[in-house]
């Protein structure tokens, strides 16, 4: 579950990215966060991936306060996150095979675990056959989602996904969500930040709107009720 | 530490050394270049000290028996004079072995050769276990009655000057390789800088999917071990035939062929461990230093 209560984020710079914010995401929903450039969106997923902390405020991801949270508390609590970005976050030299080794790697995972997960995950998404590819040898839609296989292979309760669509034509973008949606079905809470009208709107999911670092509304639509 | 991690930190340190062949290389060899300066400049101050050591063994102290004494009476007084302290050994030297030598040094000279031996006191040349204590050793042995006062020949100022070369090596030494040790570290932690630099969306990710810093900064601290071992053994190599070459030259040189050179074989075991843990602590202390502010993501 995410919790943020009256959440204030001020910058060294003196910039005041969030005023106040709450807001709630129960586990196993499916949430859009919308809003204008500079009300907060980024700031509200550098907080819940531990990146940076509130300067006032309550901030609660999957069982971790992140106001109070030791720093060797932060790797365990970001792994029951995956992150998703617009530009994917591949590695260039590496094949989606090799790249989503080193993503388990990572975390101190084993050769025998790393041999069951990554067929697993690259079957939900589709690329099973593409493992050997370099990500340049693969299409944007194909390229996101190796990088949603890689936000799940330690198996997350919450996958938060900034603008995943942000870089693919309207057809890979509307499957990128379908995806999203299968994996929220699931059973994964799954965060997506986006400022696509029409694609939310296809979508009868709830909808968190930020304007100047606070919800201005919340509900199913673009335009939900608070 | 798993035996799978340890091995993956391994090969993706060797890895970050070769993919970043040519800053390892600068990196390495600039190493061994303070590693041989640091190592020069040790062999030297070791064949110094074992040069002083032995101008100080010559150092010795001469203190006459009083005239008249038999050599029996003479010899007994050896036991008291080993009795004082900081005394290493004591040479006994008779009035005849005293005139003799005497002559000897004169034999072109008639007017010595004539002098009775009994003229001469018996006499012990004492070695001192630590020459900067010459002036107190000397008052001790003009207290024996056997000696008295203004009966001990002791070298004071050849000793404070051997004792004031000895400190003034030592500290040069010492500031030396205390600046060539932070160079190297710093050159080091530049090399290792980069490869971070290089590898920064990689750590980017591994921060993003949950690895622990820990998990981060051991392949750079790899790194930096390889480099700094790499260094110290080609390091090593490179001062034995350095060190072999001059000894040689020395050896062969009419001029200064009297300057006796510790053999580098006698001593090629400290050079090494000394090497390696030098190359090896500059290249770990060199990767942590680099990689501390690429891990506050």
């Amino acid at each position: 579950m995410i919790r943020l209560t009256d959440v204030v984020k001020e910058y060294p710079n003196g910039t005041h990215a969030l005023n106040g914010l709450s807001m709630e995401i129960q586990d196993g929903e499916f949430v859009f966060m919308v809003g204008p450039s500079g009300s907060g969106k980024s700031t509200v997923i550098k907080l819940l991936i531990g990146e940076i902390e509130p300067s006032a405020g309550r901030v609660m991801v999957n069982g971790f306060s992140l106001q109070n949270i030791r720093e060797w508390q932060i790797p365990h609590m970001r792994r029951t996150v995956g992150v998703i970005f617009q530009d994917f976050r591949l590695i260039d030299h590496k094949t989606v095979y090799d790249n989503m080794v080193f993503a388990m790697r990572a975390v101190g995972s084993g050769p025998r675990e790393i041999k069951k997960r990554i067929p697993y995950c690259l079957n939900l998404v589709g690329l099973e056959n593409k493992s050997r590819r370099l990500p340049s040898e693969l299409s944007g839609g194909e390229q996101q989602r190796v990088a949603i296989a890689r936000a799940l292979l330690n198996n997350p309760s919450t996958i938060i996904a900034d603008e995943p669509t942000g870089n693919l034509d309207p057809a890979r973008s509307l499957e990128i969500m379908r995806l999203l949606e299968r994996i929220n079905a699931l059973g994964t809470t799954v965060l997506v930040v986006t400022h696509e009208k029409d694609l939310v709107n296809r979508f009868d999911k709830r909808v968190v709107m930020l304007e100047r670092g606070r919800v201005v509304s919340d509900g199913k639509g673009w335009y939900g009720r608070r | 530490m798993g035996r799978h991690n340890f091995f993956y930190f391994a090969r993706e340190g060797a890895y970050n050394m070769f993919s970043h062949g040519f800053m390892s290389f600068a990196a390495i060899g600039i190493t061994v270049a303070c590693l041989l300066i640091m190592g020069t400049f040790t062999l030297v101050a070791v064949n110094a000290n074992a040069m002083l050591a032995e101008l100080e063994s010559q150092n010795q102290v001469l203190a006459f028996v009083e005239l008249g004494m038999t050599e029996v009476e003479a010899r007994a007084v050896e036991k008291d004079i080993l009795a004082v302290d900081n005394v290493a050994g004591a040479t006994f030297i008779s009035d005849k072995e005293a005139a003799a030598a005497f002559r000897g040094r004169y034999e072109d000279d008639e007017l010595f050769q004539g002098l009775p031996d009994e003229n001469f006191p018996h006499r012990f040349a004492i070695d001192l276990k630590d020459i900067g204590r010459m002036s107190q050793t000397k008052a001790d042995l003009e207290a024996l009655p056997e000696i008295g006062p203004g009966n001990v020949n002791a070298y004071e100022d050849e000793a404070a000057g051997f004792i004031t070369i000895r400190n003034v090596a030592g500290i040069v030494c010492v500031v030396l390789i205390a600046v060539l040790f932070l160079v190297s570290v710093f050159i080091i932690a530049n090399t290792i800088k980069l490869t971070t630099f290089d590898r920064r969306d990689e750590i980017a990710i591994m921060k993003m999917v949950g690895a622990t810093n820990g998990f981060i900064r051991w392949p750079f601290v790899y790194e930096g071990f390889l480099l700094g071992l790499f260094s110290a053994v080609i390091g090593f190599f490179l001062q034995w035939g350095l060190y072999e070459a001059v000894a040689r030259s020395v050896a062969t040189n009419d001029t200064i062929n009297l300057i006796s050179v510790v053999p580098f074989e006698t001593m090629w075991e400290y050079v090494a461990v000394i090497f390696a843990g030098a190359g090896m602590l500059i290249g770990v202390g060199g990767s942590l230093s680099a990689i501390r502010k690429f891990l506050q993501v």
